[in-house]
């Protein structure tokens, strides 16, 4: 499984992956896409990596133990349902802000996102919880 | 009141702290909370007595209508006067009994929780509050009469109290609910006045039998009565506290504060006097032949408590008047004698046959004279309050002469009784070897109170009879009653049968070694008891969990899946049956080229698969499947569908290929009989699935709920990809759950593959 051309292959194919499931990721709340496929995508990039090269190398390039990153998206998507709670609303309620850009133009940043994220790092985190531990057996 | 309960279990919460603290002195000074309840209820006392009746509520969970209502009239003053002030005397008891021992904290913690509990049981006016609180008090006395956790024995008993007074909540819990729905209200105060329509409701018989099973399994009643005299392995406080004066009597409190709304009819009657004289002879006679001090005395608790459903039962205003004052002499005198059988027990070193003690007379002087207040009580001699007790239970059972038999039968049964426990063990010779001295001074009080109570009661009897009784039998009966109670009412006919009883019950105590020999010779009859049915139904059921879970669970992942899928068949083919099939084949749109191409070579790839000979193939036509899958996703109009597909798909074809070379060898597969069954599991799955999709899109409601997201999506959500707002925004609360899941999956994952034992350990 360590032919040279899918090494050299995944060595190029690996940042664009993970730009693309951030972008996938972000455009989610208009166009197909959105947290669960954009984990998928940076999943999968990182157990491409583990296949061309080996799950110890994966691991070093992640940091992180993939267990933290899932507890670190629930613990994202859990904070997320707090701040409605503040207006008196239901736990989870969206709730957004509109940013003033320099251009003039208005950015929407609301909750659902950051809950979005959340979604994205525990799908990354459990995919990849799965992979290395098959991929160290 | 809510204030005061909630003291209570704040006090229960804080027993084992203020225990560690300052171990000294512990009951007393937990004795504040019920001391601060019965004070409380004593000032209430002028006004409940004049027939005004307290409430006091506030909401709980607005939306459901819930609130906590507590009601505090005759009926419920009585039975928490009773349980705050016996209360008071059993912490006092408990420290005595306790002393030095390091368990005496969480003992404490468990009764103080426990009486409030009980508190909650007769004070709540919602019929739900009352659950709740009915259901704490059978949790409380799991855990008390369990104390003694190291005794199997122990254990066993608290488990049997507790299946079977929940089972008997379960059935209460329905009677409730349909009691609610009849009365249409929830509070007891209301319902109690809306007796003719409950008694008029077509389930009325349902309500009825449903609240009696839960009462009487409370009140061990007859066939439920078995638990009780198990339940003696308790502690001796708790006994005393539990078994004698309090929890038993939740079953006939609540009876009695439904009497007015399902009272009077003849199935109340009929069902009530039968059980209730059923258990209080059968108590009485299996009294007679036991030697253990606490047994003999759980017998004729569950023979008073039958006696208290009997006269509940007859239902007249001089039966309920009876019942009153019954509930008030019987608590005193055996909470009494419990507590100095406990006392005798603990100081004589475990010694718990009567007829292994005697003489006890002078090692125990304060003990002998309370239990002798107490015992003549309970066999009803003046001028003790029993006795009055007795005169207004035959005067108002008289003009039913099968009653008067069985009580002159019951009263002997409760003077041997009162005899063997309150006698016996303290007059005759000593045995030899047998040691003993008084109880300590906390140990001595709760048995001097009421002891002298039993004498004290009846020279008071009037304004008892008018403050306490009155009131409460008032409430019972759902209107004013006058109650006027003698100590010396003259010589009548009443007098002539109580005199008639203690003579027969002197003559049964003379002949009791006789009863116990025969009891020792029946004792192979228990086998086809209340008690072996509950033995066998509880082996039975231990056994089918054993079995099934065996059968069900083999550990196997192709078993657990056939279970899932193929009662997910069967449910969905039961649907499609009662339905009477599918019927829109006429409507399905027609099938495009592209739609048959690839739907054709999915067909072609599954076939693939399942027909390989390598693992390989089978992963790629797997593959084939799944592309293919993403591709009709796009045809019809769902990109996230199939971009999410797409990935997972090739994530599959990774994860598998990591596990390829753990799996074990291909040609070592299923049998061709595994093979067949599971094709056809697998064709039945297809037929299903399909049918379930093509008639969900058949469903009609008139506002599709799409529209609705359509709608607000970008509006309210901001978002134009709906399929992603639903996820993140509408149903967020759905996702994160999921999400969690998942992370649990996860972690399930890795514990299997990285937890597992080493191959040279699993070899070994």
């Amino acid at each position: 499984m360590t032919s040279i051309i899918f090494r050299t292959a995944t060595r190029y194919m690996f940042p664009p992956m993970l730009v693309f499931s951030a972008y996938v990721l972000l455009r989610g709340h208009h166009y197909p896409g959105g947290g669960f496929v954009g984990g998928l995508f940076a999943g999968s990039a990182f157990s491409l990596y583990a296949l061309a090269f080996s799950v110890a190398e994966a691991r070093h390039i992640l940091r992180m133990d993939p267990r933290d990153v899932t507890a670190a998206g629930l613990a994202v998507a859990l904070l997320s349902g707090l701040p409605p709670l503040f207006s008196r609303h239901a736990f989870l309620t969206g709730t957004w802000w509109a940013l003033p850009l320099p251009s003039g133009a208005t950015l929407d940043i609301g909750t659902p996102l950051i809950f979005d994220i959340g979604v994205y790092f525990v799908v990354f985190g459990v995919l990849l919880t799965f992979v290395f531990s098959l991929g160290e057996e | 009141m809510p204030i005061l309960l909630s003291i209570c279990f704040i006090a229960a919460v804080l027993a084992p702290l203020v225990h560690r603290l300052c171990p000294k002195y512990t009951g007393a000074k937990l004795l504040a909370a019920p001391l601060a309840m019965f004070v409380w209820l004593l000032t209430k006392l002028p006004e409940v007595g004049h027939g005004h009746s307290i409430t006091q509520s506030f909401p709980w969970v607005r939306k459901l209508g819930l609130e906590v209502a507590f009601h505090l009239d005759g009926l419920s003053l009585l039975f928490a006067a009773l349980i705050s002030g016996i209360g008071i005397l059993i912490l006092l008891y408990t420290q005595g009994y306790f002393k030095g021992d390091p368990r005496q904290g969480r003992f404490l913690m468990f009764i103080i929780a426990f009486m409030a509990s009980m508190l909650g049981v007769v004070l709540a006016d919602h019929l739900l509050l009352v659950f709740i609180f009915w259901e704490l008090t059978s949790f409380t006395s799991y855990l008390l009469i369990g104390f003694n956790h190291e005794n199997p024995a122990a254990r066993n008993a608290a488990l049997q109290a507790m299946l079977v007074t929940v089972l008997g909540g379960l059935f209460l819990l329905g009677g409730m609910i349909l009691l609610a729905d009849a009365a249409g209200t929830w509070r007891l105060s209301e319902i109690i006045t809306r007796g003719h329509e409950i008694t008029q409701h077509k389930h009325y018989l349902a309500i009825l039998i449903l609240v009696c099973i839960g009462a009487f399994t409370k009140s061990a009643q007859f066939p439920f009565h078995f638990w009780l005299p198990n339940a003696m392995q308790a502690p001796t406080p708790a006994s005393a506290y539990l078994h004698s004066s309090t929890m038993v009597k939740a079953g006939v409190y609540l009876l009695a504060r439904l009497h007015p709304a399902l009272g009077h009819t003849e199935e109340w009657t009929l069902i009530l006097t039968t059980i209730g004289t059923v258990t209080f002879l059968l108590g009485a006679i299996m009294a007679l032949g036991q030697h253990v001090l606490k047994r003999l005395l759980a017998y004729t608790t569950v023979s008073a408590l039958g006696a208290m459903v009997m006269l509940l039962g007859v239902g007249t205003k001089y039966t309920i008047q009876a019942l009153s004052v019954f509930i008030l002499a019987h608590a005193f005198y055996k909470a009494t004698l419990f507590m100095v059988a406990g006392g005798v027990t603990h100081e004589t070193g475990g010694e718990t046959s009567v007829d292994q003690l005697g003489g006890l007379r002078k090692a125990m002087p304060i003990s002998f004279a309370c239990a002798v207040l107490a015992g003549l009580s309970m066999g009803g001699f003046p001028p003790f309050f029993g006795f009055v007790a007795k005169e207004t239970w035959i005067h108002a059972v008289w003009d039913f002469p099968y009653l008067v038999v069985a009580t002159v039968i019951g009263g002997a049964a409760y003077v041997l009784v009162g005899f063997s426990t309150g006698l016996k063990p303290f007059i005759g010779k000593k045995p030899e070897g047998l040691h003993a001295h008084e109880v300590p001074l906390s140990m001595r009080i709760g048995p001097i109170v009421l002891g002298l109570g039993c004498l004290a009661l009846a020279f008071a009897c009037g304004p008892i009879g008018h403050h306490f009784v009155q009131p409460a039998a008032s409430a019972v009966y759902a209107k004013d009653l006058e109650v006027h109670l003698h100590l010396w009412a003259g010589f009548n006919k009443y007098l002539v049968v109580s005199l008639v009883t203690l003579a027969l019950g002197i003559g049964c105590y003379l002949l009791r070694p006789f009863f116990v020999k025969t009891a020792a010779a029946l004792k192979p009859l228990a086998k086809f008891g209340p008690d072996a049915i509950y033995q066998f139904k509880l082996d039975a059921t231990l056994r089918f969990a054993a079995w099934h879970t065996k059968k069900l669970q083999t550990g196997i992942l192709r078993d657990y899946i056939r279970v899932t899928v193929v009662s997910a068949v069967a449910l969905i083919g039961a649907a499609f049956w009662r339905a009477g099939g599918y019927q829109g084949w006429e409507n399905l749109s027609p099938i495009s080229p592209r739609v048959a191409i690839f739907g054709g070579l999915m067909i072609f790839a599954t076939f693939a698969t399942v027909r390989s000979k390598s693992r390989l193939r089978s992963i790629l036509s797997l593959g084939v499947v799944g592309f293919c899958m993403a591709l009709l996703f796009t045809f019809f109009g769902a990109p996230d569908l199939a971009m999410t597909q797409l990935v997972i798909e090739t994530l599959t074809v990774i994860l598998l290929a990591l596990a390829f070379h753990h799996l074990p060898v291909f040609r070592h597969g299923s049998s061709k009989r595994t093979r067949t069954i599971d094709a056809v599991i697998a064709a039945a799955v297809g037929v299903a699935v399909t049918l379930l999709v093509l008639a969900a899109l058949d469903v009609q409601t008139p506002t599709p709920v799409s529209d609705y997201y359509l709608e607000h999506s970008y509006k309210e959500a901001h978002g134009r990809n709906v399929v992603n707002v639903i996820l993140v925004d509408f149903r967020a609360l759905d996702t994160l759950g999921e999400i969690t899941v998942l992370a649990i999956a996860a972690l399930g994952a890795y514990a299997l593959l990285k937890l597992r034992p080493k191959k040279e350990e699993a070899e070994k």
